[in-house]
């Protein structure tokens, strides 16, 4: 991104952007009103004491009447989006598809649990909702909002101290299918755990949008045996030899654009429905990893009628999801901010580090909401960034420091990312943060942000 | 051995036991052993082939209860006990604690052999443990820091038999459960505590690599692991004053998972 589109998107990108008026719709009942009307005061006073209003608003909704989900849920088209990289992307693509046919409710601000759900069916009284839910919470979500449709993305082992074993996530996520038949659920084929999970739907539309392949993806999620993987121009194809379990034959493909002709732009990828013209997509974020999301998007807004052509176009001008990918200029500095907090997500991050060879700056708080076990930072191959100029930073900057020293790269360590991105040369800038550096970054910038 | 000879390292089963972070340990062995002008060679011994049985030391992780189930399927005469016969070292963890000791049940009453290696058994506790650990390693390891950290999170409770010591005295945290961690025996050690845990406490790593290659090792720490250290023993510390806080205690659950019934609720 050049400077003049930073121009562009003044208001500072970053900047708070005020929550729409609250809205209560009338034929909700008493106690729903009453619990609304107490989710706006307290996110009012939220943000009269500096705070943001995204989560206190549901959150205190929630305590005031529990059922208040389902009855801001009822009579509107819920499209959930779960799993466990890329919820906040691909939601903000979908809710772009959806908005080329009319206004949409949606979380964008990556607040995925209950409360935010909440919060984001009460600043809107939009038909359409469009919402990232955390994978733990999407049982309860489901069962109380009855969504149209469920995207789901991928299933790895992610904050580990919180959420437990993934295979009980995926067991409880499969139960679903008895409670909800009319789901339709958009599943990732060429992820085994989800393949798991959504072999129970009964209306499942299967999409080719690959993986980045860790450990987790390595044997079966059913019977745990090393699952035989054929590599495939048009994708990986996995099975269990042992219990059956095997990838879906997709009904759409992602695939690499064809002899692309020299001077072509590179970027770029096609969608391939088993019947039907294949459809091209470009996109302004970065990385084959947001292919996969568009792919995801792209299908699930189909299911939901918005023609794929028109869905495809809506996306590919997005340029940051709640600030993922986005560029910022920031003291001389042209800083790309990415969320990372898991191997999963990691190893796409590096694929995506490796097109250049800026500075990285790297966040780890490892906080509650991140988990607090940073082991998982032995599973990441920061061995990647050797050579490179990298700065280990945040409340766990030693514990990535030492991660770091055994991967061979050089690093220096600092508490504080952006301290650390003033004291590079001037110049490009990546850095990666987990969710709770992430969120803190977006705020600290979008107060002193400047055009500077 | 002499630190000219080849160091191997097996990391046993990665693909089903790796879940966190635990091929760190193999890491850290080679770096340290690299560190005093050795060389090293990490093997990643997974479900598709044949566990090599030369390394000399071998190295199992933690992982959820049906791969542990499975891994303790493949291990069962595989060579493991043939290779500390032959004078290699096992460090275990979690899940790979529990496969290493007589038999183990699940979270739903099945029992399973072990391979036997240790004087142990294991069976599934209350609750499950999370959260920062700090212990004190036996002092007849005659490890440089006996401070041991880790972060554990696990819900086996591990039972000693006579021929098997413990590896620590637990101060905060669960460890076996009985106020001791893992147990210790010959050149085999095991633990509940990941980190990984030689990442945390390098005197552990040195004690592996000494018990292989049968002399003491130079000093090499960097300032970096005594930061880690500091923070994360001010860690355990610091939760375990959360825990003996009445507020710590009267969590309110429904503040903090707003909308999730009782029934919903994580163990």
């Amino acid at each position: 991104m050049t400077r003049t589109d930073v121009r562009r998107c003044r208001p500072h990108p970053l900047a708070h952007t005020p929550t729409p008026m609250l809205v209560g719709a009338p034929r909700r009942s008493r106690l729903t009103r009453a619990a609304v009307a107490a989710g706006r005061l307290a996110a009012r006073a939220s943000r009269a004491a500096g705070f943001g209003g995204q989560m206190i608003a549901g959150r205190v909704a929630l305590v005031v009447s529990p059922g208040c989900l389902t009855d801001l849920a009822a009579a509107r088209r819920i499209v959930l989006v779960s799993g466990t990289n890329g919820k906040t992307t691909t939601t903000a693509m979908v809710a772009a598809a959806l908005r080329t046919a009319g206004e949409v409710a949606t979380n964008a601000t990556g607040a995925n649990m209950l409360d935010g759900l909440t919060t984001a069916l009460m600043t809107s009284s939009a038909r359409n909702v469009v919402a990232e839910i955390d994978e733990l919470y999407l049982p309860e979500a489901v069962a109380q909002t009855s969504p149209a449709a469920l995207a789901l993305l991928n299933l790895s082992r992610d904050q580990l101290d919180r959420t437990g074993e993934i295979r009980h996530t995926a067991d409880r996520l499969r139960r679903l299918a008895a409670e909800c038949p009319r789901l339709t659920l958009i599943a990732n084929c060429d992820d085994p755990y989800v393949v798991y999970i959504a072999e129970a739907f009964a209306r499942v539309v299967w999409v080719g949008a690959g993986i980045s392949r860790c450990y987790d993806a390595d044997t079966c999620p059913l019977c745990s045996y090393r699952l035989a993987v054929t590599a495939d121009p048009a994708g990986a194809d996995w099975a269990c030899r042992r219990c059956g379990l095997r990838r879906p034959t997709p009904d759409w493909q992602l695939a690499p654009v064809p002899q692309r002709p020299e001077g072509a732009q590179s970027d770029a990828r096609t969608l391939i429905p088993s019947e039907g013209a294949p459809l091209p997509l470009s996109l302004r974020l970065p990385g084959a990893v947001n292919f996969a999301n568009a792919a995801m998007a792209v299908v699930t807004a189909d299911a939901l009628g918005v023609p794929p052509a028109q869905a495809a176009r809506s996306l590919a001008d997005i340029r940051d999801a709640a600030g993922r990918y986005l560029l910022v200029r920031w003291h001389g500095h042209d800083v790309r901010l990415l969320l990372a907090k898991n191997p999963a997500s990691w190893a796409t991050t590096l694929d995506l580090l490796a097109e250049q060879d800026a500075p990285v700056v790297i966040a780890v708080n490892a906080g509650q909401a991140d988990g607090r076990d940073t082991s998982w930072l032995y599973d990441v191959g920061f061995e990647r960034l050797a050579g490179r100029t990298v700065v280990a930073c945040g409340q766990r900057a030693a514990d990535l420091g030492v991660r770091l020293g055994y991967a061979g790269v050089t690093h220096v360590t600092h508490p504080d990312p952006l301290a650390a991105v003033q004291r590079l040369p001037a110049g490009p800038v990546t850095v990666i943060a987990d969710y709770t550096s992430f969120a803190r970054l977006r705020r600290r910038l979008g107060e002193g942000g400047h055009d500077g | 051995m002499t630190v000219e000879s080849r160091l191997r390292i097996a990391i046993v089963l990665p693909d089903l036991l790796g879940t966190y972070g635990d091929r760190g340990n193999a890491l850290v062995l080679a770096e340290r052993w690299r560190a005093r002008g050795g060389d090293a060679e990490i093997v990643d011994a997974t479900t598709d082939r044949i566990l090599p049985r030369s390394c000399d030391i071998y190295v199992i992780g933690g992982g959820e209860d049906v791969a542990e189930a499975e891994a303790a399927r493949l291990l069962a005469g595989a060579g493991l006990a043939d290779a500390v016969n032959r004078g290699a070292a096992i460090l275990a963890v979690c899940a790979g604690l529990q496969i290493l000791g007589r038999s183990m049940s699940d979270g739903r009453g099945r029992r399973r052999a072990g391979l036997g290696l240790l004087d142990i058994t294991s069976h599934p506790g209350q609750r499950r443990s999370i959260g920062e650990v700090l212990a004190r390693c036996d002092a007849d390891l005659g490890l440089a820091d006996g401070v041991l950290t880790g972060f554990e999170n696990h819900r086996g409770r591990t039972v000693r038999g006579p021929s098997a010591r413990p590896l620590a005295r637990v101060s905060i945290g669960t460890g076996n459960g009985d106020g001791t961690d893992g147990a210790v025996s010959g050149r085999i050690v095991a633990t509940y505590l990941h980190g990984p845990v030689l990442a945390r406490n390098p005197a552990l790593a040195d004690h592996m690599l000494t018990r292989v290659c049968g002399h003491p090792l130079p000093a090499i720490d960097p300032g970096s692991i005594t930061a880690l250290r500091a923070g994360v023993i001010a860690a355990a510390h610091r939760e375990a004053r959360a825990r003996r806080r009445l507020g710590g205690r009267l969590q309110l659950r429904r503040w903090n998972n707003p909308g999730v019934p009782a029934r919903g609720m994580r163990a």
